[in-house]
């Protein structure tokens, strides 16, 4: 058993008695009560379970906890201000790009960071930037609405 | 004050009001079914069968509860009630006794304090097998040589067989086209894994919370395997990851619960990605044979079909759906003469049983590839041949069952024809436009673009006489200084957006703008399912015939006429109205079972696509271009939830058309992955342009019709017609792959 401490959201979190087998979903999950990101393919092939891990979007699934520690996770609930939303998830809510849900936090972060490096994409580097991230309700049409909204909207 | 609240209220039929659970779903802080937690919490896990057909000598738990950690190991021997359950026909074990009839049937359950734990105790458990040789197709298991998996079923491997007769037995005609079509098996692929979280109580009962699309049908079950009786078992809906079928037959329902009552602890069980391929039930692989006949004019006289599903180890929904594939088998068009035979079959393959489209898909790629072969031997525009056949209000379907409300098939097919299409590719070519894209497999060579069109019949709601109905239960009271409407029902809420529609029908029926929709949950009486495009119909009847009560027992109060004229401050002051009502739709009959006579069906649902494809003709490689589609939605209650459903359910069958299938060998499944088991993602997916039509259905509350399904099925015969139209190959099985497309096999 280890012990992880991580910077999660600008808070400092510490996870004892972590099974050195688990991943940094694991433990966001089910130690440090963080469940935004999700848990539905677990081997790197959906993108529901991206994080920010310093700055770079992963899949955390794939990190095993012990290679977070030390390092900064920025992870979906992190990304609003108080009761505030980013304006992403303004976006991701008003086009009507969640149905089920489960996609929209991996996807909402995969957004937010495309619109960081690039404020105002095209639709081709839209879906680009969005391939790793599987949805299966909306056909994706209300997606590319919701991160046009939010590059139009400004930032 | 008398203020007009109707006329002020937003948010109300007809309006797309954001989803009351939006900010929670993009917050990461919507409670899923795998979120769940609770102190002294213990993880369950499952051990499946390796095999898909198995006698079982004996189970050996032993060195798994010795592995510390671990809670509970139990077996068949430890469920308390009958070990059976079955959605429509109880013919499945909670845990298998004697014998195993599919590769990833469950055999044991544990409980341990970590997941890994589990999975570990897991691999300690001993089962000695006699494997016997499975029985993997169809054809075979309706021989009388196959052996009889389920002894106890009447006809054999035969689940159900439905005979659909009308008209002349034996018609004949000027063109007659023949084919064999082959559909794959495949997966919903909801993204939120089964899981739940199951509490034991105080009374010895049990509260189970819950992703699934029934509450009240899993609820019945787990009772019956519990041993329980219903109240003792209390579901609670908890944040469902999309469904589309997957949820409507139990997973782990009554394994978590069988575990908390044993362990006297909470016991959540999530399903990883793999396991989920073995944990629910497929949609039906099948191979539909078809013949048509028309006059050299192109008038259909007369459709022969018969059609077999394999329906695996389990009957599930197997009966249903080989009534849809059935009585929806010659599609939506006028056919005087009608004769289909639909076998669903046991089999030793994985259980099939609900997905969107539920046995209409499977038909529509018949038909649909019948209708363009019929064009081409008539020399005839694939869209005129359809046009001129279309079903109209006033037509007869092949039970007889008379078309009484809007049947816009012609209009549809023609909304879709008429749009204009895309431009060429442009040149210089962007690879991401490219059949291949960044893989910069073409720059255009070998690249032919194809047109192909689809249009598909649905019932809504549940048919053949059941008893379907919803129950609501709205509260009108003052809180705050402020009228406020709360609704309860059982209804799932898997993604569809029902929890915003229930609130609109609520402030358009009672003018008051806050409501508030209260967890689902079985301490009130069943919705129904959350399938067969049925809620907006059956529960929000339901919803607004509470309304109207409680808006009858406010006017009474006030001797009013109209809710328009009251201050409902004043009115109710300390007071509240509550009034819980059940609804349900017009009845249906059963079908008959020599001729498949029977006006079985509530609705009709129609939708048309056309698709256009780019195919790199010299590597099999194919991208959709483009779907339009046009859709007839009575009402649209939400319009852009009506949107969200049409393009979910196009990417639904395009992903059938030309990528999902579970491949399944000698009966195991070999890409029980998302890495071997592909869905479109936003780079299959092309821009959609949608027409929703409006036209009421009299028979249906606010005349909407359900809108989920049609759009899964058309999408996929068009693209493949598409694909045709680019190679000039005949295409008889989806999904379609590269070798078919390049002409190595079939």
């Amino acid at each position: 058993m280890i012990r992880v401490t991580v910077e999660v959201n600008g808070e400092p979190r510490t996870a004892d008695d972590v099974w050195p087998g688990e991943s940094l979903l694991y433990v966001l999950r089910e130690r440090l009560g963080l469940p935004g990101a999700k848990n539905a393919c677990e081997q790197g092939e959906c993108g529901s379970c991206t994080v920010y891990l310093d700055d770079v979007p992963v899949c955390a699934c794939l990190v095993a906890a012990g290679q977070a520690e030390g390092r900064r996770v920025r992870t979906v609930e992190g990304l609003g201000s108080g009761d505030e939303l980013d304006p992403m998830q303004e976006a991701f809510v008003r086009t009507g790009a969640v149905q089920c849900g489960f996609c929209t936090p991996g996807l909402v972060v995969a957004a937010h960071d495309l619109i960081n490096r690039n404020p105002h994409p095209s639709d081709a580097e839209i879906r680009e930037a969005l391939a790793g991230n599987l949805c299966r309700c909306t056909g994706y049409e209300k997606i590319l609405d919701a991160v046009r909204l939010a590059a139009g909207g400004g930032s | 004050m008398t203020t007009a609240l109707t006329t002020t209220v937003t948010g109300r039929i007809g309006d797309s009001p954001v989803r009351p659970d939006g900010a929670l779903k993009v917050r990461g802080e919507f409670a899923y079914s795998s979120d769940l937690w609770a102190d002294e919490m213990l993880w369950g896990a499952t051990l499946r069968s390796p095999h898909p057909y198995a006698t079982i000598k004996s189970i050996d738990i032993s060195a798994a509860l010795a592995l510390p950690g671990v809670s509970a190991v139990l077996t068949h021997d430890d469920v308390p009630g009958d070990n059976i359950y079955g959605l429509e026909h109880p013919d499945q074990p909670v845990l298998a006794a004697t014998v195993v009839r599919y590769q990833g049937e469950p055999i044991a359950v544990v409980a341990a304090d970590h997941p890994e734990t589990a999975r570990r105790a897991v691999d300690r458990i001993v089962v000695d097998y006699e494997v016997h040789d499975p029985v993997t197709d169809p054809e075979v298991a309706l021989t009388a040589a196959a052996p009889v998996l389920h002894p106890d079923n009447p006809a054999g491997n035969v689940v159900r067989h439905v005979r659909i007769r009308r008209g002349e037995p034996n018609p004949t005609a000027d063109v007659v086209v023949t084919g064999e079509y082959t559909v794959g098996m495949q997966d919903q692929a909801f993204l939120g894994p089964e899981s739940g979280l199951a509490v034991p109580a105080e009374d010895g009962g049990v509260d189970l919370y819950i992703a699934t699309q029934w509450l009240h049908v899993d609820q019945k079950q787990v009772a019956r395997a519990l041993g329980l009786p219903a109240e003792k078992v209390r579901l609670h809906l908890a944040g469902v990851g999309g469904a589309f079928g997957a949820r409507e037959d139990l997973s782990m329902q009554v394994h978590a619960c069988m575990l908390a009552l044993h362990t006297l602890k909470p016991v959540k069980l999530v399903y990883g990605r793999e396991e989920s391929f073995f944990g629910h039930v497929h949609r039906h692989p099948a191979v539909l044979r078809y013949e048509h006949g028309a006059t050299s004019d192109g008038d259909l006289v007369y459709v022969r079909a018969e059609i077999l599903l394999d329906g695996g180890a389990y009957a599930s929904t197997t009966s249903a759906v080989s009534a849809n594939a059935a009585t929806l088998g010659v599609g939506p068009y006028r056919v005087p003469n009608v004769s289909v035979d639909c076998r669903g079959m046991y089999t030793n393959n994985p259980p099939c049983g609900a997905m969107r489209g539920f046995g209409a898909v499977q038909a529509a790629f018949g038909y649909e590839s019948q209708m363009d072969k019929l064009a081409a031997a008539l020399r005839m525009d694939p869209v005129e041949l359809r046009i001129r056949n279309a079903l109209a209000e006033g037509d007869t379907m092949p039970t007889g069952q008379v078309i009484d409300s809007p049947a816009p098939v012609a209009e549809l097919l023609e909304r879709v024809r008429d749009k204009p299409l895309p431009p060429p590719v442009a040149t210089p070519v962007d690879l991401r436009e490219m059949p291949g894209g960044v893989s910069n497999t073409t720059h255009g060579e070998g690249v032919v673009r194809g047109v192909g069109y689809g249009v598909g019949i649905k019932n809504v709601c549940f048919s053949e006489g059941f008893d379907d109905y919803s129950t609501a239960r709205v509260r009108l009271e003052v809180i705050g200084g402020e009228p406020v409407v709360s609704v309860h029902t059982a209804a799932a809420e898997v993604g569809q957006g029902l929890v915003t529609l229930q609130a609109q029908i609520a402030r358009t029926e009672l003018g008051v703008q806050r409501v508030t929709i209260q967890p689902a949950d079985t301490s009130i009486g069943s919705a129904g399912s959350s399938s067969a495009s049925r809620q907006s119909y059956v529960t929000g009847g339901a919803v607004r015939a509470a309304c109207e009560a409680v808006r009858a027992e406010v006017l009474e109060l006030a001797g009013a006429a109209s809710l328009d004229e009251l201050d409902l401050v004043e009115v109710l002051g300390d007071r509240v109205v509550e009034r819980t009502v059940q609804w349900r739709h017009r009845p249906t009959e059963g079908l008959d079972p020599l001729t498949g006579q029977g006006n079985a069906h509530v609705q009709y649902a129609f939708a048309a696509h056309r698709a256009v494809v780019d195919v790199d003709v010299e590597l099999g490689l194919v991208r959709v271009v483009e779907l339009a589609c046009a859709q007839d939605v009575g009402r649209a209650m939400n319009p852009d939830a009506v949107l969200g459903q049409i393009q979910g359910g196009s990417a639904q069958g395009l992903g059938l058309a030309v990528m999902e299938e579970i491949q399944v060998v000698d009966g195991k499944i070999r890409n029980p992955s998302f890495t071997d088991y592909l869905i479109p993602t936003v780079l299959d997916m092309p821009p959609m342009s949608i027409d929703v039509l409006e036209l009421a259905d009299p028979h249906a509350p606010y005349g909407l019709r359900g809108v989920g399904e049609p759009p899964t099925i058309s999408s996929t015969p068009a693209i493949v017609a598409a694909i045709r139209a680019a190679t000039g190959r005949a295409l008889t099985r989806i999904p379609v792959r590269p070798e078919h497309i390049v002409g190595h096999v079939g």
